[in-house]
């Protein structure tokens, strides 16, 4: 579904990715881990079309989108969440999704019917808040909420934009462990539906949720396998796991 | 319901003054509602949209230069001559949009300042159409039915085009393209990550901002059938801006409220002598513009969120 060829990334002389090849295909959670620094984030920025690319070519569904902006991708199917909460601040919990439905359903170039006369946008709306687990709080602005419930409708922005590949740039950063096990349970379920490429320090969840992992370290990438096989990998384990992993 | 409340008071007002025989406060009256216009107009962009633009002036004067230079060169037809000046208006906010936009806070405000500049310098040097001095229009435009001279049906003119573009503005604000241009005040990188097109709605509301500038720089060409190339200067785009800040950044009465305080209070400083006033300072009047600062620097403390937030609207989210 989704095909890094050679991508790489420099920041003046810092190399943030060096010719990352890398697939992910449908159906599938793939996990990119790696130390701090290791450009994971420079990689979603890429893919998600925030970042120009430097050289390589991004492959989503068979059509190069290497040179797409960024709103292109998303029409194209590929969301994306942010590590540093990055919503509507000013919003309404259902403001906020509605407006992410209302930009994957038809022209938002109109200019005289009121948007809250569009029941269809705050249908889906509900539905996403919903799955999420914000239901009891629609009416809340999103500054208002707590941590764990931003941290929530920043993953309902991107699923509410009807992807088929959602990428997830430290869903679980700054949680408590409860807020932590709640985040994989609407990971886990958002699996089934979605393909999901998943950045995380978090290695108990992504030990649980991924099917492939891949190890990024200095901007390449030293490793791709199952987990068992990430867990047993020699190299792995002295670049980056280490004691994480050996207790 | 405030709003038919407001407008019914406004309609009435012109008559009143009438009865007291003082036509010169319905002539006021127009030219406070035009600048009404005009900062309705830039709280579009300033306000809703979030881009604070230094160069308002272009459009607002441009629209009077266009309806001032059709009046010389023998168009006066309202139907004709105020289509071509919004749409000149448009068109150069279409052109300076498109380049201005690709930067962002201090560069906006610079860039859109310098445009506008250079429009003023270019309109100051064609001495053909008045140069420094300005274009004096042999008369209002004309109907085709009626008589835009008679300084009420005027009044109700320019009252009726205030209806209608504030009932307009508060449409788009609250339609789908109203969101977006929200969304994108609030966090343009997210309103870009969930699939807008950022770049193509900013420059639409510029550009429909600048058409409505431009319909308000007809009408105060009209005004006084004279057009002054300070309209376009800098210090006007300046003053339409005070007017938002003053009203209410990002309301729908923001920037009608900002005209009329800004205007009734240039001219209740300049032309009425205060006794206690002129006791302390017996030639304050000769002060008047520090004396206005001074008020205003009151108000801005007093309300920061503009005068609209004391009427208990907040800014629209």
């Amino acid at each position: 579904m989704l095909e890094l060829r050679g991508v790489s990334k420099r920041f003046g002389g810092v190399v943030a990715t060096d010719d990352v090849t890398l697939e992910v295909t449908k159906g599938e959670l793939h996990a990119v881990i790696g130390p701090n620094g290791a450009g994971k984030t420079t990689l979603i920025g890429q893919v998600s079309g925030v970042l120009a690319t430097d050289s390589g070519r991004i492959i989503f569904n068979g059509a190069d989108i290497t040179l797409l902006p960024a709103h292109a991708r998303v029409a194209a199917g590929l969301a994306r969440s942010y590590q540093i909460t990055s919503i509507f601040r000013r919003f309404t919990v259902l403001d906020n999704l509605a407006l992410a439905v209302q930009a994957r359903s038809g022209s938002s170039f109109r200019f005289w019917r009121p948007a809250h006369a569009e029941r269809a946008l705050f249908d889906e709306a509900r539905a996403i808040a919903a799955e999420i687990g914000l239901s009891a709080r629609l009416d809340a602005v999103a500054a208002t909420l707590a941590h764990g419930e931003q941290r929530a409708l920043e993953v309902g922005l991107a699923l509410a934009t009807r992807p088929q590949l959602v990428l997830l740039d430290e869903p679980m950063a700054g949680m408590g462990p409860q807020e932590s096990q709640a985040m994989i349970a609407l990971i886990a379920k958002m699996r089934e539906r979605v393909t999901v490429l998943l950045v995380e320090h978090d290695m108990d969840a992504v030990f649980r949720l991924a099917n492939r992992i891949s190890v990024l370290v200095n901007g390449r990438v030293i490793a791709t396998g199952a987990p068992a096989q990430i867990r047993a990998d020699a190299e792995v384990r002295k670049a980056y796991l280490g004691e994480e992993l050996a207790a | 319901m405030r709003a038919i409340a407001v407008f019914l008071l406004l309609a009435i007002f012109p008559l009143v003054m009438q009865a007291m025989d003082n036509l010169f406060y319905v002539s006021f009256a127009s030219r406070v509602l035009i600048y009404a216009i005009a900062a309705t107009s830039l709280n579009l962009v300033l306000g809703y949209g979030g881009m604070v633009s230094f160069g308002h002036a272009a459009f607002f004067g441009g629209g009077a230069f266009v309806v001032g230079i059709l009046a010389v060169e023998g168009l006066r037809s309202v139907w004709l001559a105020w289509p071509i000046a919004i749409a000149v208006a448009a068109l150069a906010a279409l052109v300076i949009g498109a380049m201005s936009l690709r930067t962002r806070g201090v560069y906006f405000i610079m860039i859109t300042l310098a445009f506008a500049q250079m429009i003023y310098y270019i309109f100051v040097s064609l001495k053909a159409y008045g140069g420094d001095d300005g274009l004096q229009m042999p008369g209002r435009s004309t109907l085709g039915f009626g008589r835009l001279g008679n300084d009420l049906v005027w009044y109700y003119v320019v009252l009726a085009l205030l209806a209608a573009v504030l009932y307009a503005m508060h449409r788009l604000v609250h339609s789908r393209f109203g969101r977006v241009i929200a969304a994108i005040r609030e966090n343009e990188a997210r309103a870009e990550a969930i699939g807008f097109p950022v770049y193509r709605y900013k420059l639409l509301c510029f550009v429909i901002a600048g058409g409505i500038g431009g319909l308000a720089g007809a009408l105060i060409a009209n005004q006084s059938s004279y057009v002054s190339p300070s309209l376009l200067h800098w210090i006007q785009s300046g003053t339409l801006m005070i007017m938002v800040i003053l009203g209410g950044v990002g309301t729908l009465w923001g920037g009608v409220i900002g005209a009329a305080v800004l205007l009734g209070l240039e001219h209740l400083i300049a032309d009425y002598r205060i006794g206690w006033l002129a006791k302390l300072a017996p030639n304050y009047q000769d002060h008047a513009g520090l004396a206005v600062g001074i008020v205003l620097l009151t108000i801005v403390m007093l309300a920061p969120e503009g005068i609209a937030g004391f009427f208990g609207r907040r800014r629209h989210a």
